[in-house]
């Protein structure tokens, strides 16, 4: 599509639940320090691929997949490579914010120690000082570090995992309808955040608010339900989001942008 | 603050329709350049300069729906992008009329004819000033600036007027040079219609600064009585 370097890749994936193809033979690329919007109807497989990118599928005990991810080259399905390491390199965010329910310092500070950080206390406060930052939340919580994280606002909760996510740096974040629990002015700061996040950062985002797709992204994959049955979703048109949502070239991609769908 | 990204390509596109502001002033000054000095070469360079400031519009059209898909614009940003788009249109004219006076300098070529050049130089300096003005109100969002500027027309109308007499009464004293001569009838017309223009522009900032839609004072369509 241009010069971009690609940070991830699908190759003719499908992924199945036990029987079920729940999305088939999927092709495109993730660029690096760009966002990638996927867009689509509910059902049409947008999570799944999302967390077939970080190896999130293999939790659910029936699912399986065929194909190469590949993630800077290598297969991410390699049988010698670790899912834990993937799964660090490859970070995720969820619909709902789920900060632990421990300290808003506790939050930062548990992914560093578990992904074996061994340093003093004051670099570990400068790691979480760098983390609240990089997710615009210090100057809102660095006076209250040792209160709960449940006790903030919905937006803050969700720029917390956020910062949770950026703290042991990974290379992608995912993120999963970030903002649909969100009020509008959450939604815009969580956006704008991405924005300042990707020069650091390739993020990828699942969303139903195809709005939010066009404010925020910078590629947007479209995907459908198609193949026998309509049961399987694929991704049908994939591009520059201003291409997308001035002149797609899918009549089906059209249609959904523009409301005339189903 | 949220939306930096709609207020930064907000701010891009003001950008560009001053830059674009700019190449037709530039155009029109030029124009009236080549007719004084009965350039050719000049009023060539104009028909060029025309295909950049079409180009321009494209562009910033382009842009304008864009911003327009991916950001979902309301009220004041909505009225905003919708008065760029008519003052895109707008400047975009306004360089076909510098371009007319361009051709109107390659059709005299070196033949003789009567230029009434120092109304036309003033009317053509009036309407730059007017057109810059208009667009620094319109990129400030400065809606009492735009309310002012119209009225200034009537000083490039009184100049149509006294040039389009001098025209007249030189046709009827040097009837073998009407051929020529008519054509500065032409060139008043595209002056006195740069100027109405203007006036649109500022409408258009009245609108996208207050959301009053209406039209001001001073401009009427039927007043280019060529």
């Amino acid at each position: 599509m241009d010069n971009n370097h690609v940070v991830l890749e699908t190759k003719n994936l499908n992924v199945f639940y036990g029987n079920f193809l729940a999305i088939k033979d999927v092709n495109f690329q993730v660029f690096r320090n760009q966002i990638t919007a996927i867009i689509g109807p509910s059902g049409c497989g947008k999570s799944t691929l999302l967390r077939s990118f970080n190896r999130m599928n293999e939790l659910v005990p029936s699912a399986r997949s065929e194909g190469k991810i590949l993630f800077n080259g290598e297969d991410i399905y390699d049988p010698t490579i670790d899912p834990v390491e993937v799964r660090r390199k490859i970070g995720m965010v969820f619909q709902k914010p789920n900060p632990f329910p421990k300290s808003i310092y506790e939050n930062i500070a548990w992914g560093l120690k578990i992904n074996g950080f061994r340093g003093s206390k004051s670099e570990m406060d400068d790691l979480v000082e760098q983390a609240l930052r990089g997710a615009a939340l210090w100057d809102e919580v660095k006076d209250k570090l040792d209160q709960s994280g449940l006790s903030l606002s919905g937006g803050q909760q969700q720029r917390l995992c956020i910062a949770r996510a950026i703290a042991i740096k990974p290379e992608v974040i995912l993120m999963d309808e970030p903002a649909s629990a969100l009020d509008p002015i959450a939604t815009l700061k969580i956006e704008d955040l991405m924005r300042e996040l990707k020069e650091n950062y390739t993020i990828v985002i699942v969303t139903h608010n195809m709005q939010e797709a066009a404010r925020v992204s910078d590629y947007t994959a479209m995907m459908m339900l198609t193949g026998e049955g309509e049961r399987s979703g694929t991704v049908i048109e994939f591009d520059r989001t201003n291409i997308i949502f001035t002149r797609p070239k899918d009549k089906r991609t059209e249609d959904y942008i523009t409301g005339r769908f189903g | 603050m949220p939306r930096e990204t709609l207020i930064r390509q907000i701010n891009q596109i003001r950008d560009e329709i001053l830059i674009l502001g700019s190449m037709v002033e530039q155009a029109t000054l030029s124009a009236i350049q080549a007719l004084k000095n009965r350039d050719t070469h000049l009023a060539r360079e104009i028909f060029e300069a025309d295909q950049n400031i079409n180009e321009k519009r494209f562009a910033i059209e382009n842009a304008i729906i864009t911003l327009m898909a991916t950001q979902q614009p309301m009220a004041r940003d909505l009225r905003e992008m919708t008065a760029m788009l008519e003052v895109n249109t707008e400047l975009e004219r306004m360089g076909d009329y510098a371009k007319g006076i361009a051709k109107v300098v390659t059709r005299l070529g070196e033949g003789d004819v009567i230029i009434p050049i120092q109304e036309i130089e003033k009317m053509a300096e009036i309407a730059v000033s007017m057109l810059h003005r208009a667009l620094g109100a319109f990129v400030s969002e400065n809606h009492v600036q735009a309310l002012a500027i119209p009225k200034e027309d009537d000083q490039v109308d009184e100049l149509f007027n006294q040039a389009y007499r001098k025209i007249i009464e030189a046709m009827i004293a040097n009837p073998n040079l009407i051929d020529h001569t008519n054509l500065m009838l032409w060139v008043i017309h595209n002056l006195e219609r740069l100027a109405d223009r203007v006036t649109n522009i500022c409408e258009r900032t009245v609108f996208s600064a207050t959301g009053e839609l209406f039209e001001i004072d001073g401009m009427d369509e039927d007043d280019a009585n060529v």
